[in-house]
């Protein structure tokens, strides 16, 4: 019974202990993230955005749960009823799997995968499953398009990002997220956002956009054409969970950017002030810079036309990402520092 | 251990379920997404296995990319269900004797490890031993040091068949507009708005 209670019983209370840290204040970030948007986006435009529930309008992410929560769920007759509610589901689980692999500090990870990397990246490339599966069960052409256009453009943003993590990867010379953060200490000169690799930040930074439906690529959900693209079709907490799902993928790629060119948990200059402040208050403070870009972004500019969007994936990053990998390459190689060499 | 071995079984059985489900189910799309389902079960048994890279990039290649495609084309086909079986059993000899093909063959390959115990040593193992490098390094170094030529010219095959399959479906249509961005870009006041002045009651 010990035995069972030491090697069975108690690993599995303590990851789930660790799961509820970590899903927790995502969960919170993504309900703030919402109103966030809504009152940068309403200060850009002059407004002052949601300011009636609570102080400033902080308790309208609990009133939008609420609403989201009470409201009845609606079944398309003609749709496919199973798949219809694995969609939402989908999209969901495979937000919050990403986050095992994260590191927060120096040995602050719920699995330091030798492969992390790539398992984000194999996350990230299901995360279309969701959208092609809601687009297709709701049995309605709006959604179908929805779900088109957004599989064409994830897959499309996927290759040109793999790249990126590709000249990365050549600087670090490991697949581990904590050894990719290692490789960037000693101060801010020493990220990967500094020198070579900064065109990589801008390509992967645009195509985080567009990987997560974002403006100006939120062709999937182009209110004006398609209504609301592929969720057109649900309601109340299927529909919350794709709004919740897509919003902590949003963090994801956020995190991801922080980790790849940012330095991670890293203090900017490693002196006393600075690395008093404990590591993972580094990292959400550089995610939330990346997260106000984004909401920048959507207040900025107009929306892609789809032909551009294309063009734009495999015409312009591709290529460029793709000279890249053979430029850092030849430039390691040439500089004798090639890792593990 | 034990977890390990139930992890196994979980998979596997899942994987061989999911399988047969793909040429079971009715609907193409449940069919495509059993496929998925058997993909994903996989790449369990790869990271059961410790080859944690190789079940990465099974699930990025084949789920994430190839399987989405399928689903893509399956989705937008207009398919008569009862049409689609009505060949069955005229397919059924070519497909049994692919089937049977393969199954000797595993037959032969796993039959061969249990009589003949020395067999596995003939298979390459990677130059420094897999429990000192990570699996992708060893993989890497395998790959880019003893099979170098085989694995380009995997590439180059890939390579052909992509142009290929862009020259056969490549066709230029008359009287299309295409946007060119570069001519966009380089266009000039100058050229593109002139001033008029215009004398009132007589326009232009």
């Amino acid at each position: 019974m010990a035995e069972f209670w030491d090697q069975y019983a108690f690993p599995t209370i303590e990851i789930v202990f660790y799961i509820v840290l970590i899903v927790a204040p995502l969960l919170g970030g993504v309900a703030y993230l919402t109103l966030a948007e809504r009152k940068v986006i309403g200060w850009m435009q002059l407004r002052k955005g949601p300011n009636v529930v609570g102080p400033f309008g902080l308790l309208q992410p609990l009133a939008d749960g609420m609403k989201l929560f009470f409201k009845e769920t609606i079944i398309p007759a003609s749709s496919n009823r199973g798949m219809f509610f694995a969609a939402p589901m989908v999209t969901f689980v495979l937000s919050l799997i990403a986050w095992a692999v994260i590191p927060f500090d120096a040995g602050l990870v719920l699995s330091n995968l030798n492969v992390g990397i790539l398992y984000i990246f194999a996350i990230s490339s299901l995360g279309v499953y969701g959208i092609i599966m809601a687009g297709w069960s709701s049995n309605s052409k709006y959604a179908f398009l929805g779900a088109l256009r957004s599989a064409a453009q994830m897959v499309s943003y996927e290759v040109s990002m793999g790249f990126v993590i590709i000249t990365v990867l050549l600087f670090v010379g490991s697949l581990n997220l904590s050894a990719i953060v290692e490789a960037q200490s000693g101060g801010f000169w020493n990220w990967h956002f500094f020198g070579i690799l900064f065109p990589m930040f801008i390509i992967f930074f645009v195509s985080t956009l567009a990987e997560t439906n974002r403006a100006p690529f939120d062709l999937p959900e182009a209110e004006a054409e398609l209504v609301s693209g592929y969720n057109v079709e649900y309601s109340a907490m299927t529909f919350a969970m794709f709004f919740l799902g897509e919003y902590a993928n949003m963090i994801l790629m956020c995190a991801m950017t922080s980790i790849l060119f940012l330095g991670g948990w890293m203090a900017p200059i490693d002196v006393a002030p600075f690395t008093w402040i404990p590591g993972p208050i580094w990292f959400a403070l550089k995610i939330a810079f990346c997260l106000f870009v984004f909401l920048w972004v959507r207040a900025t500019f107009p929306r892609y036309r789809y032909d551009q969007l294309m063009r734009l994936g495999w015409k312009v990053f591709l290529p460029i990402s793709l000279l890249w990998v053979v430029v850092v390459a030849g430039w390691l190689f040439a500089m004798d520092k090639v890792p593990g060499a | 251990m034990i977890i390990q071995a139930l992890a196994f079984y979980l998979f596997a059985f899942v994987a061989v379920a999911a399988g047969v489900l793909v040429i079971a189910s009715r609907n193409p799309v449940h069919s495509v997404l059993f496929l998925i389902l058997a993909f994903f079960n996989g790449a369990g048994l790869f990271v059961l296995l410790g080859a944690e890279f190789l079940a990465m990039i099974l699930v990025i290649v084949y789920v994430g990319a190839v399987a989405v495609l399928f689903l893509f084309v399956v989705m937008m086909l207009d398919i008569n269900f009862v049409e689609l079986r009505s060949g069955f059993l005229q397919y059924l000899p070519i497909g049994g004797l692919v089937g049977f093909i393969l199954l000797a063959e595993l037959l032969v390959v796993v039959g061969g490890w249990v009589i003949v115990p020395e067999a596995t040593s003939v298979a390459a193992a990677p130059i420094p031993p897999i429990d000192q490098v990570t699996n992708t390094e060893a993989i890497g170094r395998l790959i880019y040091t003893k099979y170098i030529y085989l694995f380009q010219a995997s590439g180059l095959v890939l390579l052909v068949a992509m142009i290929g399959a862009i020259v056969l479906t490549l066709r230029s249509r008359a009287g299309v507009r295409r946007q060119k961005i570069s001519d966009q870009v380089a266009r000039r006041p100058g050229e593109a708005i002139e001033v008029v002045k215009v004398t009132t009651g007589s326009g232009i």
